[in-house]
C-alpha cells in the first residue's frame, strides 16, 4: 500500500469509509435541489438568454453592431476569447499535469476543474465563431477544397492552426472526462431508485463493470491521455499566442509571448478553479474533501504563475526599450500613460501585486481572502488581453487614423452573456454529475485519509512496492 | 455449458488481495475481480497481464502524423503552392516549421480518440450496455472475486467455499450460469 509521511497534512478529514465518500458525493444528486440552486440556475439562465439574444441580434445584423471600427479591428470578442481559453487551461492542467507529478490533491478538483474547462472552450470557441458574423459558413475554416476551384484553408497562418489547436483540445478534454466519469455514473446508476434517473445513468455509464482487466485498462488510458494533454495544454495556448505574436503590430511581435500566455492561462484558471470551488464545497457539504489545504496548494500555484506573467510583463517593457525600436517603444508608453492606463494599470495592480500576498500563509490559508483574490485575478486577466489587444490597435503607424475603442450594449450583452451560459452548464453538472472523482478519491483514502492516517494500528502492514 | 459462479464478497481490498494470494497458491484459478476502484497489485495476483492500449496509442499517435504531413504536403505544396509575400511554398521540408503545429495537434487528435474508442470497445462498454457487475455494491464499497467451477476441476463447490470462509469474507452467493 502506498504510504505517505505522517506529518503531511491528510487529504480528507474526517472519519471516512468508503461508503461515505459515496453518500457524500451522491447525496445531492440524489436528492432534491435546494432552493438556492433553482435562484442561481434561473439568474444564470436569464442572462444565458439575454446573451443569445444579443449573439442572434449580432448573426442577423452583422458585427457592425459591435464597437469595432477601420483602426480597432479586433477587441472584446478575441478579448473574451482568450479569456475563456485561459481560463479552460486549468482543468486539463489539473487532472493531466497532476497526474503525471502524482499530486494525489488533485482528485478532489479534478472533476470538476475539468467539466470548468469543457464550458470555458465552449464559450471560447463561440466567439471566432460569431466574429466571422456569417456562422453558416463556419466550416471554410476545415481544409475542404473551395468550391470555386482548388483553393484550401491557409496552413501557414497561426489563425488555422487555432482552429485545430482549440478543436483538439475541446475535444480531447471532453473524453479524458468521460472516461473518468464512466465509473462514477457506474455507482450512481447502481444506486438509483427512480426508473428515469436508473435508466438515464445506466446509458450515461456504458454498462461498466468494474472489472480488474478494465480498471488495468482504465489507469494506462488516464496515465497515456494525461501524457497527451500536458503538451496539448502548453501547445494551445502557445497557439493562442502565436495569433499575436507572428503578426508586426507593435506590442504584439514578441517572442516571450507563448511561455508568459501559457503562465497567465494557468494563473486565470486556478483562480476561476478557487471560485468555483470555494462555492462548491460549502454549497454541497463537501468541506471534508477540499479543505484549506487543497486551497493553499491552489494558491501557491496561482502565486507561482502570477509571478512569472509579472516578470513577462517587465520584461517585455524593459524590452522594448532596450531594442531600441520606436514603434515598439511607444507601444508600450502609450499602454502605460496613454487613454487606456486605467486597463493597464488594473491588469498590473490586479496580476502582479495581488498574488505576491499569497507569500504570507495566513492569507493563502484564509478562504475569504482566496475568494476576493481569485475573482480580482481574473478581472486582471480580462484587463491583460483587453490591454495587449485594444491599446496596441487603436494607436497604428498612421497617426491620422488613431481612434478609441468603445464596447457597445451588444459587445458587453454578449460577454455577460456567455459567463452566464457559463454558469447553466457548470449548475447543471453540479446538479446531475459526481462532482468528486469517486473511484479516484477512494483510492487515497487509506494513504490520505485522516482516520487512517493518525491511527497508530491500522493493521495493513503489507508492503507491495508500487 | 452449465456452470457454477462463486461470488464472494470482501469489505476491504487488502483482505480480498490477502485471500486472493493464499487461494492462488493453494492452485485456484480466481476467474475475476470487481471492484469500485483500481486495487493495485491485484493483476499479478489473478494473472491478468498488462494491456496494450499504450502501444494502440502509439500506433494511433503514428497513423496522425502521416495523415497531417500527407495531407499537408498534398494541399500546400502539390495542389496549390500558395505564395505568400512572394514566398511560395515550393518544398514542404523548406516549410516545415509553419506545418509542425497542426502536425502535433493531429498526431495527438489521432493518438487520444483511436485510444478512447479502442478501450472502449475492448472493455465492451459502449452506450445502453446493461450493468455487468454481480452485485450494485461493487461499484460502492465492496469487492468481488468470482470463481468459476468450470476453470477449478480440482476442487470440489464444497472445497472452495470451505477455503473461501477462510479469508474473511463477509458474504458468499452462488449462481448457475448457462
Amino acid at each position: 500500500m502506498h504510504k505517505e509521511a505522517a506529518i503531511r497534512e491528510p487529504l480528507i478529514l474526517g472519519h471516512k469509509t468508503y461508503h461515505d465518500i459515496t453518500e457524500d458525493v451522491c447525496r445531492p444528486i440524489e436528492d432534491k435541489a435546494p432552493r438556492m440552486w433553482y435562484i442561481l440556475f434561473g439568474i444564470a439562465l436569464i442572462i444565458g438568454l439575454y446573451g443569445v439574444g444579443c449573439i442572434l441580434y449580432l448573426l442577423g445584423t452583422g458585427i457592425g453592431v459591435w464597437g469595432l471600427n477601420k483602426t480597432v479591428g479586433w477587441a472584446w470578442d478575441i478579448t473574451n476569447f482568450v479569456w475563456w481559453v485561459g481560463i479552460g487551461h486549468a482543468g486539463t492542467l489539473i487532472s493531466a499535469v497532476l497526474l503525471l507529478f502524482r499530486q494525489k490533491w488533485r482528485m478532489a478538483i479534478n472533476r470538476s476543474a475539468e467539466a470548468m474547462t469543457i464550458f470555458a472552450v465552449f464559450m471560447a470557441g463561440m466567439f471566432p465563431l460569431i466574429h466571422m458574423g456569417r456562422l453558416w459558413v463556419g466550416y471554410w475554416t476545415l481544409p475542404l477544397p473551395n468550391q470555386f476551384g482548388s483553393l484550401w484553408v491557409n496552413f501557414n497562418s497561426p489563425l488555422l492552426w487555432d482552429v485545430f489547436a482549440i478543436s483538439t483540445y475541446l475535444s480531447v478534454s471532453l473524453i479524458f472526462w468521460y472516461i473518468g466519469l464512466i465509473p462514477d455514473f457506474a455507482t450512481i446508476r447502481d444506486r438509483a431508485k427512480k426508473p428515469v434517473a436508473k435508466k438515464m445513468y445506466s446509458i450515461l455509464s456504458f454498462g461498466w463493470s468494474g472489472r480488474a482487466k478494465h480498471w488495468n485498462r482504465f489507469e494506462l488510458v488516464s496515465l497515456v491521455l494525461a501524457g497527451l494533454a500536458t503538451p496539448l495544454v502548453f501547445s494551445v495556448h502557445s497557439i493562442v499566442s502565436f495569433d499575436f505574436a507572428t503578426s508586426v503590430i507593435p506590442g504584439w511581435h514578441t517572442t516571450i509571448f507563448p511561455p508568459y500566455f501559457v503562465a497567465g492561462a494557468v494563473f486565470s484558471g486556478f483562480a476561476m478553479v478557487q471560485t468555483l470551488m470555494l462555492i462548491m464545497r460549502k454549497a454541497m457539504s463537501l468541506e471534508a474533501y477540499i479543505h484549506t489545504k487543497h486551497v493553499e496548494y491552489m494558491n501557491i500555484v496561482i502565486m507561482v504563475t502570477g509571478s512569472i506573467v509579472g516578470t513577462a510583463y517587465i520584461t517585455e517593457l524593459f524590452i522594448s526599450w532596450y531594442s531600441g525600436v520606436e514603434y515598439e517603444g511607444y507601444a508600450f508608453m502609450n499602454r502605460a500613460t496613454g487613454p487606456y492606463w486605467w486597463a493597464y494599470w488594473s491588469m498590473m495592480t490586479c496580476n502582479v501585486i495581488s498574488p505576491q500576498l499569497m507569500w504570507f500563509k495566513k492569507l493563502r490559508r484564509s478562504l475569504l481572502f482566496t475568494f476576493i483574490i481569485s475573482i480580482v485575478v481574473n478581472i486582471g486577466m480580462w484587463f491583460e488581453r483587453y490591454v495587449i489587444i485594444v491599446t496596441s490597435l487603436h494607436r497604428d503607424y498612421l497617426p491620422s487614423s488613431w481612434s478609441m475603442h468603445f464596447p457597445s450594449h451588444i459587445d458587453i450583452g454578449v460577454y455577460v452573456g456567455t459567463i452566464g451560459l457559463f454558469f447553466v452548464f457548470f449548475l447543471l453538472f453540479a446538479r446531475y454529475f459526481p462532482v468528486l472523482a469517486l473511484n479516484e478519491v477512494k483510492t487515497i483514502l487509506k494513504s490520505s485519509g485522516e482516520s487512517f492516517k493518525n491511527a497508530p494500528d491500522h493493521g495493513h502492514t503489507t508492503n507491495e512496492s508500487h | 455449458m452449465a456452470d457454477k459462479v462463486i461470488y464472494a464478497m470482501y469489505g476491504d481490498e487488502e483482505v480480498l488481495k490477502d485471500g486472493a494470494k493464499k487461494l492462488v497458491s493453494r492452485g485456484v484459478k480466481i476467474n475475476e475481480v470487481f471492484s469500485p476502484f483500481p486495487i493495485h497489485g491485484i493483476d499479478p495476483i489473478i494473472g491478468i497481464k498488462n494491456t496494450r492500449l499504450g502501444i494502440m496509442a502509439f500506433l494511433y499517435g503514428l497513423t496522425g502524423l502521416t495523415l497531417a504531413t500527407i495531407g499537408m504536403r498534398y494541399m500546400m505544396v502539390v495542389d496549390w503552392p500558395m505564395n505568400i509575400g512572394g514566398k511560395p511554398n515550393f518544398s514542404y521540408m523548406q516549410n516545415i516549421l509553419a506545418f509542425i503545429p497542426i502536425t502535433f495537434e493531429f498526431t495527438v487528435l489521432c493518438a487520444a480518440h483511436g485510444m478512447a474508442i479502442s478501450y472502449l470497445l475492448r472493455n465492451k462498454t459502449l452506450p445502453g450496455m446493461p450493468a455487468q457487475n454481480p452485485d450494485p455494491r461493487t461499484t460502492d464499497d465492496k469487492f468481488v472475486m468470482e470463481i468459476r467451477l468450470s476453470e477449478n476441476d480440482k476442487f470440489s463447490a464444497d472445497e472452495l467455499t470451505a477455503m473461501l470462509n477462510e479469508t474473511g469474507l463477509i458474504e458468499l452467493d452462488q449462481k448457475d450460469i448457462k
